[in-house]
């Protein structure tokens, strides 16, 4: 499955597959160490599947830190790393079986992604949050400089956005016109607490991020239709002198009936009987690793 | 010893001029500054190389994390601001994303400790050594003078790593040869001496070196030691001193927890057990005044070098 740069746009019903997969990949990592995120990381899997699927221009079997002339992710919210992994091993950056060795003793999977184990697929540390949109504005500028026209892709949560670091690089991206970024908030509206809005309500989110300068796009996170279209109408808003924002909206625990419509799902791990509960709701289709 | 003084100057300009340097000799520096670019005197670099030079703002965490974003298509990021901001402010950016990520960012602080003077405690970090040396893959250097601060801003450039660089305001005299090499995790012996060990870091290895000429004039032989790295530790340089001298002080502009003298201690508890004093600050703020008077206040001074060495050597059995 490893690809050198993805130049077709897929099927919907191949994007959906590969997210099943990666879905049932999420669920069985998270209870195999009764630890870890379900519920955001399956939310954003089909955003993920079609970043790494379709969109992006990346090099998966011949990984470099540099990531010179190809596009690069970074994920902010570390906590959803499940997703982030599956979605690596799937397109090709490391073997499907060392996704048995998430959170354990010695694991490249850290329970939150590290660099310091040299996992093929990611540039920086994350889970303490706020810090991943500075690190993709840091790199994008850098691809400028060095006249690199390839992009920045970073994902971040919704309740992560009451960092005041957020804000910062938000007020810096469009200062300095850093127009080779597509940023994307993950919208559940829940975390750790209960709703967003609850524990410290975001007000206007469109609103903000358009006050700050930036381009602000909105997308359905689980329909393939709604982010091709809005993904491609990123990329094309790209260059024009603003950074680019999409507020993707998504349902914490998507594709899991009993983790849906609940914040309780965020960082808490489905026993053997709820495992098998949530394997029944979602097909196999590229083998179990 | 007599030590020749080739001029008084801050060790911050030593590390603009470092930094000018380091611009024109390697297109991959880039600098990174939170509205001090003055201060930092990062002005050369900025007029020189506008495309590399980067306005943070008042925003030290996002310069960080910038920063640590720049090393991913292969720059060497140089961080600019007052070391409090460097350091407590933006710690958990600089132990994820720069430590644990092993990101090659240098971070230069300045306007350290007392010695920054009358706008008082808030600005005067005097922990940051502390905070910066607990922190795995990180190398800690605090340069004694003028040229030594230019000489280790041109050597960190060549380090693949995390750095912190720590320096300051007050002008302070110049002794390190302007040709001097330095190499980082290397000890300079400054002066040779059988009866005690003072091993000092920046502004102390001047207030050092004027104890001297009391010690001497009180039959005293001191080896002192310009211990300019604080991480790694030239641990070999601490115990080949201390095996003839047998009993240590030292002496930074920082708290005792977490500075120089706890590092030492930390060899000697565990090689080579001797007598230590310490000149430090010793678990308080600081306040306003100006450098000089600050030192002198809170016992970081020369008579305090002198009084400490007459307590080790008094304590040896």
């Amino acid at each position: 499955m490893t690809r050198k740069v993805q130049l077709f746009s897929m099927e919907n019903t191949a994007l959906a597959g590969i997210a099943s997969q990666v879905r049932r990949d999420i669920v069985r990592m998270v209870s195999a160490v009764n630890s870890g995120h379900p519920g955001g990381s399956l939310g954003c899997t089909d955003f993920l599947t079609y970043l790494y699927f379709e969109q992006m221009q990346h090099n998966a079997n011949d990984f470099q830190m540099d990531g010179k002339n190809e596009d690069l992710f970074f994920l902010s919210n570390g906590h959803i790393s499940p997703v982030w992994y599956s979605v690596l091993a799937r397109a090709g950056y490391f073997p499907l079986a060392e996704l048995g060795t998430f959170r354990k003793l010695g694991t490249r999977l850290q329970g939150h992604p590290s660099t310091d184990k040299n996992l093929p697929g990611i540039r920086m540390a994350s889970g303490s949050l706020g810090q991943g949109l500075s690190v993709g504005l840091g790199a994008a500028q850098i691809k400028k400089l060095n006249q690199d026209s390839t992009l920045v892709y970073t994902l971040h949560g919704d309740g992560e956005l009451q960092e005041g670091q957020i804000w910062e690089a938000a007020m810096y991206a469009a200062a300095n016109k850093v127009d080779n970024i597509i940023a994307t908030i993950d919208a559940n509206g829940r975390q750790i607490d209960g709703d967003v809005d609850e524990v410290l309500s975001l007000g206007d989110l469109n609103q903000k991020w358009l006050a700050f300068g930036w381009e602000v796009l909105h997308m359905d996170g689980h329909h393939f239709d709604s982010i091709r279209h809005t993904m491609q109408k990123a990329k094309s808003l790209t260059g024009k002198g603003k950074p680019v924002l999409i507020i993707m909206k998504t349902e914490m625990g998507q594709g899991v009936d009993y983790m849906m419509g609940s914040h309780k799902w965020h960082g808490v791990a489905p026993n053997a009987e709820q495992l098998q509960a949530a394997l029944d709701q979602l097909q196999e289709t590229h083998g179990d690793y | 010893m007599e030590f020749e003084v080739l001029g008084n100057k801050d060790t911050r300009s030593g590390f603009g001029e470092g930094l000018a340097v380091l611009g024109a000799q390697n297109p991959n520096v880039v600098a990174l500054c939170a509205d001090l670019t003055g201060s930092l005197k990062m002005d050369a670099f900025q007029k020189a190389h506008p495309d590399r030079f980067f306005q943070a703002g008042i925003a030290e965490a996002n310069m960080i994390g910038l920063a640590a974003g720049m090393t991913i298509g292969g720059k060497i990021p140089f961080t600019g601001t007052f070391a409090n901001f460097s350091t407590g402010r933006v710690y958990d950016q600089i132990r994820q994303s720069v430590a644990y990520s092993k990101k090659n960012v240098k971070i230069c602080a300045s306007h350290a400790g007392l010695t920054l003077g009358e706008d008082g405690a808030t600005h005067q970090v005097l922990e940051d050594i502390g905070m910066m040396r607990m922190l795995p893959n990180m190398t800690v250097i605090v340069p004694a003078d003028f040229n030594q601060t230019k000489q280790a801003t041109i050597a960190i450039a060549a380090h693949d790593g995390p750095v912190y660089l720590r320096f300051g305001r007050p002008v302070m005299p110049i002794f390190v040869k302007p040709d001097a090499e330095f190499i980082i995790g290397k000890a300079d012996v400054l002066t040779e001496g059988t009866d005690v060990t003072i091993i000092a870091c920046g502004h102390m290895v001047w207030k050092s070196i004027e104890a001297l000429k009391t010690l001497h004039e009180m039959g005293i032989s001191a080896e002192l030691i310009n211990m300019h790295t604080i991480k790694p530790l030239d641990e070999a340089a601490i115990l080949k001193s201390v095996a003839k001298t047998c009993c240590v002080v030292t002496a930074e502009e920082h708290m005792m927890n977490g500075g120089l003298g706890e590092a030492v201690s930390q060899v000697l508890s565990r090689k080579h057990p001797v007598p230590q004093e310490y000149v430090a600050v010793n678990d308080t703020f600081g306040e306003s005044g100006t450098p000089m008077e600050l030192m002198t206040k809170y016992h970081i001074d020369t008579p305090d070098v002198v009084a400490a060495v007459q307590r080790a050597i008094a304590r040896k059995v």
